[in-house]
């Protein structure tokens, strides 16, 4: 595996992944979501050609451990086999974004607690590690023992010893054969000064990069990006940086802008739950007012007809008779083929064909929106899209920087 | 839609059978409880073919008075009456004949004689195509099949006919047998959703314990895009777990269909359909079980089948 970076812009870079497998990806990148190794909705003989880098997807060990075992995957040779996603990354991530509660449980010094699809339990050392090397992942992180910021001091530094001591086992664990592919976990909650030592204590390990872990659990976003900064500070530049747990666009931007190199995200599955399509614009020449149907935005940001610049309601009736796309323009299957009112008429015919199109959409809008990051840093104008981005997500209000996302 | 291929609207009427304790059958029409906001609906057979109409399918079909076959009494006589001045009225209101085809739905029950007078009627209003209707309810297999036949030999050869509601492979060899050319049926979807594969030797349960280690495709005969990629013990953890699982259940048992229509298809054209039809049965009754009502629909249709009554040596 090989990382270079090959642009800066501030603290946000764009490098070069390429994967054991010849697979090369342009990083900051997103990882597509999964569940026991399949999209959750997204046909996989789609997933080729849904966007052209729609080419690495996040999986979750814990779908590993029963059902399928692991012993299934391993003799289908690897979960790229298993799901038929050869051609594809499949990068291993402990935390469970759709389905996993961090509730900062009690860990003993063998696992911690995850949810699973036989409820919660705690996943041991020897478990995770033969489901990893059963999976044959491009990319995995080691065992986290991940804790919220609000958690006590004793037990938040007892995660950092945990997760540290995890990641030497699981090191020891690994199949030499597949190369160097682990991400060292970084943990640390409500602390810096245990954030600092997590991150020095990982960055000595002999891994491919590092996983972020401990966010998108309600901290505040000021202290997110003081505890972004402060790890990575410790950790080496020229390897990559994954961080869970943040998803929406403003996260993503704050993640890149302190220097993380891919992400696995459900925003777009988030939007496609509640029969939103995400409509926000990605180029900063777009006027703020929508280029569509050029509409002022209503008093009531509109709510009532399900009209806003970032997303769109289309179970709103103001859709059942617009006959344009969910984005003019976008070249995404959904797009080229249909318009709003026929993803309205499938709502409320309660159709589940709505949240295939929907998804694919909404994943492709977002690749999208990836792609606009890394060109805006290799213009060296990253700072410039951060800020036009989320000045333009409320209407040109002055924007808080401190306020948290609501999606 | 943006579908470029054929389309076929129904009318409306096996809402009546489906929702019955909702539905008030008069000479005008058929008055809904609407399943949205309970306000009363009422469905005439202008209606139903003014929206067909708007709708634009290739084939439209009557609105037909339809009752459950297992209904006996007066009340099947008077829907076949109806159905057949229903049938004038669909005509009349009909206002794209040159581009959308109505089909006329032949009911009677189970009552040969009922079913004879509606077939004459229909026939004499020379539509493009016919469909058998008021079966697939639950009637018995001997009672259905007979039904099926009478109206396959009252109807014009050189028009389609269209058994609905059928979609056991096994009811559809049966009636392609006998003579009828189309049929419809959720059944191909909805039991991959339950986790049911169709193969063919008949129906596989994915939900059992031993599909978690068996590792083969679903039908080893079968070249759809399931059954290249993936094994059934995959497939048992996803089946009513994940809505990936229903969707690609679904995608390969819908193949499975289509195969199944390509093949009675070929086979007929290549003078080898008796052979497809041992064949079939063969597969799906191994130990020469081969139910009775298959076998007297067979002889009705011409077709040996002598040789699946033997069971298959292992």
């Amino acid at each position: 595996m090989e990382f270079t970076v090959r642009a800066c812009s501030g603290h946000g870079r764009v490098g070069s992944l390429r994967l054991a497998s010849g697979l090369e990806f342009e990083t900051p990148s997103l990882l597509m979501i999964t569940r026991r190794g399949l999209p959750v909705v997204i046909p996989p003989e789609m997933l080729m050609d849904l966007h052209p880098d729609s080419r690495a997807c996040q999986f979750t060990p814990m779908h590993f451990l029963e059902d399928p075992l692991a012993a299934v995957v391993a003799k289908a040779g690897g979960v790229h086999k298993l799901a038929s996603l050869t051609g594809f990354a499949m990068v291993a991530v402990a935390r469970d974004s759709l389905g996993n509660e961090i509730a900062g449980e009690e860990a003993s010094n063998l696992g911690a607690s995850f949810e699973t699809s036989s409820g919660r339990r705690i996943v041991g050392l020897e478990k995770y590690m033969e489901v990893v090397n059963a999976c044959k992942p491009d990319l995995w992180v080691s065992l986290p023992d991940e804790v919220p910021h609000w958690v006590p001091e004793k037990r938040n530094r007892e995660s950092v010893d945990h997760t540290s001591q995890w990641l030497d086992h699981c090191l020891s664990l690994q199949h030499a054969e597949h190369g160097n592919r682990c991400l060292g976990v970084v943990v640390g909650a409500g602390s810096l000064e245990e954030r600092a030592r997590s991150a020095e204590q990982a960055a000595t390990r002999n891994v491919a990069g590092f996983s972020l872990a401990g966010f998108g659990l309600g901290e505040d976003v000021a202290q997110r990006g003081f505890h972004l900064e402060v790890a990575i500070a410790k950790l080496p530049n020229d390897k990559l940086r994954h961080v869970c747990g943040l998803g929406s666009p403003e996260e993503v931007l704050q993640a890149v802008g302190a220097g993380i190199d891919l992400l696995d995200s459900t925003y777009p599955y988030m939007l496609t739950k509640e029969c939103l399509a995400m409509t926000f614009p990605l180029k900063m020449e777009v006027p703020l007012r929508n280029a569509d149907r050029d509409m002022q935005p209503t008093p009531d940001h509109g709510v009532a007809s399900g009209f806003s610049l970032a997303k769109v309601n289309l179970r709103s009736a103001t859709y059942g008779i617009d006959e344009t796309p969910l984005v003019t323009g976008c070249k995404c299957y959904t797009c080229k083929r249909h318009t709003k009112v026929y993803i309205n008429q499938l709502l409320n015919s309660n159709e589940t064909l709505a949240q295939t199109l929907l998804e694919i959409h909404n994943t492709y809008h977002y690749l999208e929106f990836f792609k606009a990051i890394r060109e805006s840093i290799k213009a060296d104008k990253f700072h410039e899209f951060r800020t036009w981005f989320t000045s333009q997500r409320v209407f040109g209000m002055t924007y808080d920087v401190s306020e948290s996302f609501v999606a | 839609m943006n579908w470029p291929r054929a389309l076929l609207t129904d009318s409306g009427g096996f809402q009546m059978v489906s929702l019955l304790h909702l539905a008030d059958i008069t000479e005008e029409g058929v008055t809904f409880q609407s399943p949205v906001d309970g306000k009363p609906m009422l469905l005439t057979p202008e209606d139903s073919i003014q929206i067909q109409n708007k709708i634009g399918a290739d084939i439209i079909m009557a609105l037909d008075d339809v009752v459950k076959t297992t209904t006996t009494g007066p009340r099947v006589e008077e829907a076949m009456y109806r159905t057949l001045r229903w049938i004038d009225r669909c005509i009349a209101a009909h206002s794209r004949p040159h581009e959308q085809n109505l089909f006329g739905i032949v009911q009677g029950g189970l009552d040969p004689q009922l079913r004879d007078i509606c077939l004459e009627g229909l026939v004499a209003r020379n539509l493009p195509g016919y469909a058998i209707g008021g079966l697939a309810g639950g009637e018995g297999k001997d009672a259905f099949w007979r039904v099926v036949a009478q109206c396959t030999a009252g109807l014009p050869e050189d028009k389609p006919r269209y058994v609905m509601g059928i979609g056991f492979p096994l009811d559809i060899v049966v009636c392609t047998a006998l003579g009828a050319d189309m049929y419809d049926c959720v059944y191909p979807t909805r039991t991959a959703r339950f986790g049911s594969a169709l193969v063919s030797e008949g129906v596989l349960r994915l939900t059992h314990a031993a599909m978690a280690t068996d590792y083969r495709p679903l039908d080893s005969s079968c070249t759809c895009m399931v059954c290249k990629r993936y094994t059934r013990a995959y497939l048992h953890t996803l089946v009513t777990k994940e809505a990936m699982g229903s969707q690609l259940v679904s995608y390969h048992n819908i193949s499975h269909m289509m195969q199944l229509s390509r093949n009675l298809h070929s086979s007929i054209l290549e003078g080898r359909f008796p052979e497809f039809v041992q064949s079939f049965l063969q597969k799906q009754f191994p130990k020469g079980d081969v139910p009775d009502w298959v076998c007297n629909a067979m002889d009705v249709a011409g077709i040996d089948i002598s040789m699946c009554r033997i069971p298959q040596s292992a």
